[in-house]
């Protein structure tokens, strides 16, 4: 039987890595391939380091926004 | 990162733990530092793991850490390092050796170096991490294992004891030529660097974290505003951290609604974070020793700020401290 996928959402502000990364990967054990997850955070770092832990675990990284107070980081698990 | 690439040049497939107890250096500072923000701000273990093409697992043990922290069984290093406990902490039966065993392989691997470190990676102490970690002869150091006793692996032929390394002591000459031999170009050098508790500073504000509350119980956010801003205490019962830059404003500024904070007037100045009791006594010094970093510290009087957990506002008209009036005792 065919799941639908869902959309999920993930706070981490105010977290400085690698707790934004943690937080991540640990919200993706509990999701399926297919779900998307939007994480919100605001340290920079998270620009390189949640890319860089995508790339290595095999998800893909939808999009990367800037805001001014906050950074967005949409991912598709795999 | 060559211990990991010596084991997967004989085949063998290897995945990365990464341990973050709170203390680790990686990128905080980086982040937090307006004038640090040029810097790259690469996670080295995740650069590693994707240099290497493994996977990586950070863990979280900031609340497991404590312990090890609180109650080293074999002491601390130079400073608040319990280094020996800690490894022994990080390959024992509830970390490495659990993960492990859950995802089914079969050994861990470090990348110690023999004589490399003064307190962990001597001829005495490798031996005894291997023992109290319970890892035994399943924790193998392929970078000095011809120093040390086969492990399992080697015996039961799953590693080539012939493949792996004897190096020891403190020149990374060896371990340079090898990374020059598998063409690695960049590669991190902490050099101890990759731990707060090996930094004196930060050692020494730790310590009169727990003197200044009279518990030795702390929480993240306590051990992150260690790293940031000046700390001064100038009363035994409270203390108070002063930005140094904008983007430490900005991070003390997270904290407004637990800590009592100050500012001079107008919003040009530093952030302070007051912790701990205080009376209107303490405010007021508190006060004059913020505008004493603010751009009034050469006037007569400045106002201060004065902004409450709950939001509420009060000004305080002082007169900055001048830098002879702040004694030495009270950086710390």
């Amino acid at each position: 039987m065919k799941t639908e996928s869902s959309h999920h959402e993930l706070s981490a502000k105010r977290l400085l890595c690698p707790m934004p990364v943690i937080k991540t990967q640990d919200k993706i054990k509990t999701l399926k391939p297919g779900d998307t997850l939007t994480v919100t955070c605001t340290d920079p770092g998270v620009l390189n380091d949640i890319p860089a832990w995508c790339r290595i675990n095999g998800h893909e990284v939808l999009a990367k926004q800037e805001n001014e107070n906050d950074i967005q980081i949409k991912i598709l698990v795999r | 990162m060559l211990a990991t690439k010596v084991i997967m040049e004989q085949g063998i497939h290897v995945e990365g733990i990464n341990f973050f107890t709170g203390f680790c250096v990686e990128g905080h500072t980086h982040a937090i530092r307006k004038n640090e923000k040029q810097k790259e701000k690469r996670n080295n273990a995740l650069w590693v793991a994707e240099q290497l093409g493994i996977k990586l697992h950070i863990i979280d043990v900031i609340e497991e850490y404590k312990d090890v922290l609180l109650n080293p069984k074999h002491g601390y290093g130079q400073y608040m390092n319990p280094c020996l406990d800690c490894k022994i902490f990080m390959v024992n039966k509830a970390q490495a050796w659990a993960w492990m065993e859950e995802n089914n392989f079969d050994f861990i691997i470090t990348g110690e170096v023999m004589g490399q470190r003064p307190k962990s990676q001597r001829k005495a102490t490798m031996p005894i991490i291997a023992r109290e970690s319970g890892s035994e002869d399943r924790l193998l150091r392929p970078l000095c294992a011809k120093h040390l006793p086969e492990t399992l692996p080697e015996r039961e032929g799953w590693v080539d004891r012939d493949k792996l390394h004897a190096f020891h002591g403190r020149n990374r000459k060896p371990q340079i030529a090898l990374a020059e031999q598998f063409g690695f170009t960049d590669f991190a050098q902490p050099a101890g660097g990759c731990c707060f508790l090996t930094d004196e500073s930060y050692s020494d504000k730790l310590v009169d974290l727990w003197k200044g509350r009279g518990t030795r119980e702390y929480e993240l956010d306590d051990i992150m505003l260690l790293k940031v801003g000046r700390h001064l205490r100038p009363a035994k019962n409270y203390k108070v951290i002063i930005s140094r830059e904008e983007g430490e404003t900005n991070f003390l500024k997270g904290y407004r609604s637990e800590f009592f904070t100050m500012q001079t007037l107008p919003h040009t100045g530093p952030i302070a974070l007051i912790d701990g009791e205080t009376t209107q006594e303490d405010l007021r010094v508190a006060a004059s020793l913020v505008a004493r970093y603010g751009q009034g510290r050469h006037s007569d009087n400045v106002d201060v700020e004065l902004r409450a957990p709950d939001g509420s506002l009060s000004i305080l008209h002082v007169q900055p401290l001048k830098p002879e009036q702040v004694p030495k005792s009270w950086y710390i």
